[in-house]
């Protein structure tokens, strides 16, 4: 609610960050709404392929025997690298001169660019975050899986309960609690998604990757505008807030009225 | 009555293991194939990793090639012939493991009160925790400065452990909690009619209740901690320096060292590896009860 003139001298701004921080036509406001918007969208698709895709797979992993270890280990791997790592190792596999994974899109005759193309660019950092994160929900649901007793299968079975019913009448609400911790950890750091974006596209091209904790810290350390940059740290944490409270909320929600 | 329910457990297992056809597992070719391309897409950036470390910097920047025609070791050697390096691996695997027996052994009583006892504004002190992973690292990066600083826990690797502990336990209470859920309360019940002390119930037949998810709940802490950088960069600065620190040099000196990043990336996927094979056995096992 202060800026700084320099020389540690402030004055009092009052409520003026946040009106032109919450206000579209103002500059700063079309930034925060457009930058809001992305991570919407950004957060929403990662979280349609993360947690449908990390729940199938969880299905096929084998129950036991001795490839469940080797199993666990190889999909484990992605979580376990630091994230600059991720980031360079994507520098790299995405250029299509000499990744791999440019070079086989550009090569299905794909316009494949991730410094040129928005959607390429876009797309690229849904594919790592999906790639780096989707292990996480497939151990959480695998875990959560082997803990409903075998009792229930064997209840399904002599019901003559068909595959898909044993997973929407058992499974899956049996998996519920381990579905809201993955859903919440998943949105948390999606919203908060900022060492992908820097490293792979730098934001770019144009703005297409520029999330929210992207746009924040080149307004605070690119421009020094503090003052909208504190009002735009506050605004985005409540929303983070916020949107863990509903998701939090619905999904006991639901737990509550299926024992009620 | 009590030890009943540890054998019939133990009973329900064997019987499991004679089933031909695992319950609850998808099986036929069409699943078996996705799961196949699945990890085949998992394994290919990983295998590029693998690939950029064992080819020298030139190579990596000029062409594409999809196996290292030259393949060399050196940067690996380097790595372990460096005692910086090697230095650094061994305070980080020693932070990340204080870290993650901190984090359990406070999460496990912490899950078990959440789940089992009702006091006023639990849920919200519940979801209070996970609220602290909400801000990113750095806003918590300058009040641990100050702090470790003015009592001397400053590049330790306690500093390194004891800060993790701020995002790993909301996590480790938050999933344990869900595997508490999972176990009837009618266990708790029984035991105390039996006779069983509540600290030798806890230890003796409900932790091997959820034992899956203290294998998941390990990883994750090992896991998080492990990759952690900022928090870890900030409180140390030459006696207790991580890894990821000294890996951050390998960018300034002359260039991006892409190379040696790569190779220092295989290396820093080994432990994590060895602990999911310890706990393999754990995120597996399969729930039975006795009589409920």
């Amino acid at each position: 609610m202060q800026d700084s003139l320099g020389q540690n001298q402030f004055f009092w701004n009052g409520d003026g960050w946040f009106r032109d921080l919450l206000n579209p036509s103002t500059e700063i406001g079309a930034r925060f709404a457009d930058a809001l918007l992305r991570n919407l969208a950004f957060s929403l698709v990662a979280l349609l392929i993360e947690i449908p895709l990390g729940i199938a797979i969880a299905l096929c992993l084998p129950r036991r025997g001795w490839t469940i270890g080797p199993l666990l280990v190889i999909i484990a791997l992605p979580m376990l690298i630091p994230w600059n790592v991720v980031g360079t190792i994507w520098q790299i596999f995405s250029r299509a001169d000499i990744g791999l994974f440019g070079a086989a899109l550009t090569g299905l005759g794909l316009p494949y660019n991730v410094t040129q193309e928005p959607i390429s660019a876009w797309s690229t950092i849904v594919v790592i975050d999906v790639w780096h994160w989707t292990p996480l929900v497939i151990l959480l649901v695998y875990a959560g899986l082997r803990a409903i007793p075998d009792a229930y299968y064997q209840a399904a079975r002599i019901d003559a309960a068909s595959r898909w019913a044993t997973f929407v009448k058992i499974e899956l609400p049996k998996l519920q609690k381990v579905l809201v911790i993955a859903v919440l950890l998943r949105f948390m750091e999606t919203f908060m998604i900022y060492t992908e974006p820097f490293v792979v596209t730098g934001g770019g091209p144009g703005s297409a990757t520029t999330f929210l904790s992207i746009d924040l810290v080149k307004i605070a350390l690119g421009q020094v505008d503090l003052g909208s940059a504190a009002a735009m740290s506050l605004v985005y944490n409540l929303i983070t807030l916020t949107l863990c409270w509903i998701f939090f909320t619905i999904m006991t929600q639901l737990d509550r009225r299926r024992y009620a | 009555m009590g030890a009943d329910i540890v054998s019939d457990a133990g009973l329900a297992e064997v019987r499991g293991r004679s089933r031909p056809v695992a319950a609850g597992s998808l099986s036929g070719a069409l699943p078996k194939l996705g799961f196949a391309v699945y990890l085949l897409a998992l394994m290919l950036p990983i295998y590029w990793l693998v690939n950029m470390s064992l080819r020298s910097n030139e190579d990596i920047t000029s062409r594409l090639a999809f196996w290292p025609h030259h393949p060399s070791l050196e940067k690996y050697f380097f790595i372990l012939g460096d005692p910086t390096w090697t230095h650094a691996f061994l305070v980080s695997l020693t932070y990340v493991a204080i870290n993650t027996v901190i984090s359990v052994t406070v999460a496990l009583p912490a899950a078990y009160a959440f789940n089992r006892y009702h006091f006023i504004g639990d849920k919200y002190l519940f979801f209070w925790l996970l609220s602290l992973l909400m801000a990113p690292a750095a806003v918590y990066a300058m009040p641990f400065f100050n702090l470790y600083y003015a009592i001397g826990l400053f590049d330790t690797v306690w500093a390194v452990a004891l800060a993790h502990c701020l995002f790993n336990v909301p996590v480790a209470v938050w999933i344990l909690e869900g595997f508490v859920a999972g176990v009837p309360r009618e266990i708790d019940e029984i035991a105390a009619i039996d006779g069983y002390s509540f600290p030798r119930f806890f230890i003796r037949i409900f932790l091997p209740l959820i034992a899956n998810g203290v294998g998941v709940t390990a990883f994750f802490c090992f896991m998080f901690s492990w990759v952690e950088q900022l928090l870890a960069t900030t409180l140390t600065a030459t006696d207790a320096l991580p890894f990821a620190a000294v890996m951050t040099r390998s960018y300034s000196v002359a260039g991006m060292d892409w190379s040696l990043l790569a190779a220092a990336g295989v290396l820093t996927m080994i432990p994590g590896a060895v602990v999911i094979w310890f706990v393999r056995n754990h995120i597996a096992k399969g729930f039975a009860l006795g009589r409920v």
